[in-house]
């Protein structure tokens, strides 16, 4: 099965979230001066919601630098993306965002770190996703 | 690092405040989410919810002045106690700005509720709400753990009850506003509130997230009681609201909906702390239409896996015209 690739701030909502999953993950890295992430993998991208509901902020920096690299891009399935329903309409944008961006379909949203119920349904999710995409 | 003790809590001396250099960059970024969120009552023609506040039965219109005279206590105290408070406790300058920022936000808040009554309500009707606050014996208790806290002088504390009130105590309130707008009723009010609603999470993720900054400087065994501790309040202040909320929404048969909103955003208040979830999901299965007024369009995409697979939906967002994207 392939794997997870993630970004989280400091705050490590969405670190936290992709620890319960207990799946291989790698994580985009936080600074421009860290040595940027290559994958060479199929991969479902984890991502959490930035900014004020501007679909141009929504995406974090290090994710979009990720992306930009085409043979990273070239092997993105998914995406998964975390958030809050208070921002309304905001609520997972960034998701919505890469999957238009990259083609690819938004498989679930969750909020913050991610409930008990959120994780068995991305797990058992993901591993359906794999099987079906095999 | 030393833990801030309340001796020599306070940074010890005023500096000038130089946002170019940042001790924690999540500082600068929830200011510039903060303040570019910034709005005022003024802005929203609460009068267009006239004719839908005189469809209101009388008894309606007295629960709904009532919720947000219980809200409007909330603010009151969130902005002149809670934020001030955690000025005194903020570690960098930037903090402190932040701080400031929230208490002023929370006091537009306040200030909200009483432009949604000059504009729809009867004076006298208001001022017997007000009476009813200050006598309600479980709204007066409410505010009264969370103060308690709020003197208790211990940072990590008074962050804990300041994320249970921004994440968990607001949302009896906000129900109702959100049950009208589903029903197409005060849809201005309702408008107003998401902002709010908006406001509170951005508070909640801060104060949480400063509260997890301070906790992990602590020994393993201090933060368990911490913990602990959180999870005990957390259920003092769940007991009073189940009784708050009976008090108000048994009359009009909304009680158990509105339990599985607190027990909703409980969970997402003990995630702003950084602890898992309390309520299993089969008690916090809102109604869908409260959360679609909540987040409108959260039901569509919303999960893949478990739809039969012929709702392969990719994102409808117009295209980013942004240069940060290569492709």
């Amino acid at each position: 099965m392939a794997g997870l690739v993630y970004f989280s701030t400091k705050s490590g909502n969405t670190r936290r979230f992709v620890e319960k999953l207990g799946l291989p993950a790698s994580r985009i890295p936080l600074n421009r001066s860290d040595p940027p992430l290559q994958v060479e993998t199929p991969y479902i991208l984890v991502v959490p919601t930035y900014g004020d509901g501007d679909p141009r902020s929504a995406v974090p920096a290090p994710v979009i630098r990720f992306l930009n690299d085409e043979h990273n891009r070239s092997l993105i399935r998914g995406v998964i993306a975390g958030g809050n329903t208070n921002f309304g309409e905001a609520f997972g944008l960034a998701g919505r965002v890469v999957a238009n961006k990259c083609r690819v379909p938004l498989l679930y949203r969750f909020e913050l770190m991610g409930t008990a119920e959120d994780v068995h349904r991305v797990l058992a999710g993901v591993t359906e996703f794999w099987k079906r995409s095999a | 690092m030393d833990m801030p003790t309340s001796a020599a809590r306070h940074l010890n001396r005023v500096d000038a405040i130089n946002w170019n250099r940042l001790q924690d960059d999540k500082d600068l970024e929830v200011w510039n989410r903060l303040t570019g969120n910034f709005w005022l009552p003024e802005k929203i023609p609460l009068s267009n919810d006239i004719p839908a506040w005189n469809t209101l039965t009388e008894h309606e219109q007295q629960l709904t002045i009532r919720v947000f005279t219980g809200l409007t206590l909330l603010d009151t105290i969130q902005g002149t106690v809670g934020a001030p408070v955690l000025i005194e406790d903020a570690l960098t300058p930037h903090e402190e700005a932040v701080f400031t920022n929230i208490s002023f936000m929370e006091s537009v808040h306040a200030r909200s509720y009483s432009s949604i009554f000059s504009t729809l309500c009867a004076t006298r009707d208001v001022d017997d709400a007000y009476r009813w606050s200050e006598e309600n014996p479980f709204l007066q208790k409410k505010a009264e753990l969370i103060l308690e806290r709020y003197r208790s002088e211990d940072p990590l504390m008074r962050k804990i009850a300041s994320v249970f009130l921004e994440s968990f105590l607001f949302y009896s309130g906000f129900y109702l506003p959100m049950y009208w707008s589903s029903r197409a009723k005060l849809t201005n009010t309702a408008d107003l509130i998401r902002l709010i609603i908006r406001d509170e999470a951005i508070h909640g993720y801060y104060i949480g997230y400063k509260f997890q900054r301070q906790l992990a400087q602590l020994p393993a065994e201090r933060q368990e009681e911490i913990k602990i501790y959180a999870y005990e309040l957390l259920h003092e202040l769940y007991d009073n609201e189940v009784k708050y909320t009976e008090a108000l929404y048994d009359d009009v048969g909304l009680t158990e909906d509105v339990k599985k909103f607190l027990h909703y955003n409980a969970n997402k208040a003990l995630m702003n702390l950084g602890f898992e979830a309390l309520f299993p999901a089969s008690v916090t299965d809102v109604s869908p239409a409260i959360l679609a007024a909540l987040s409108p369009g959260s039901d569509e995409n919303h999960d893949f896996f478990s739809g039969s697979g012929s709702s392969y939906v990719i994102g409808k967002t117009v295209s980013t015209e942004d240069e940060d994207w290569a492709f």
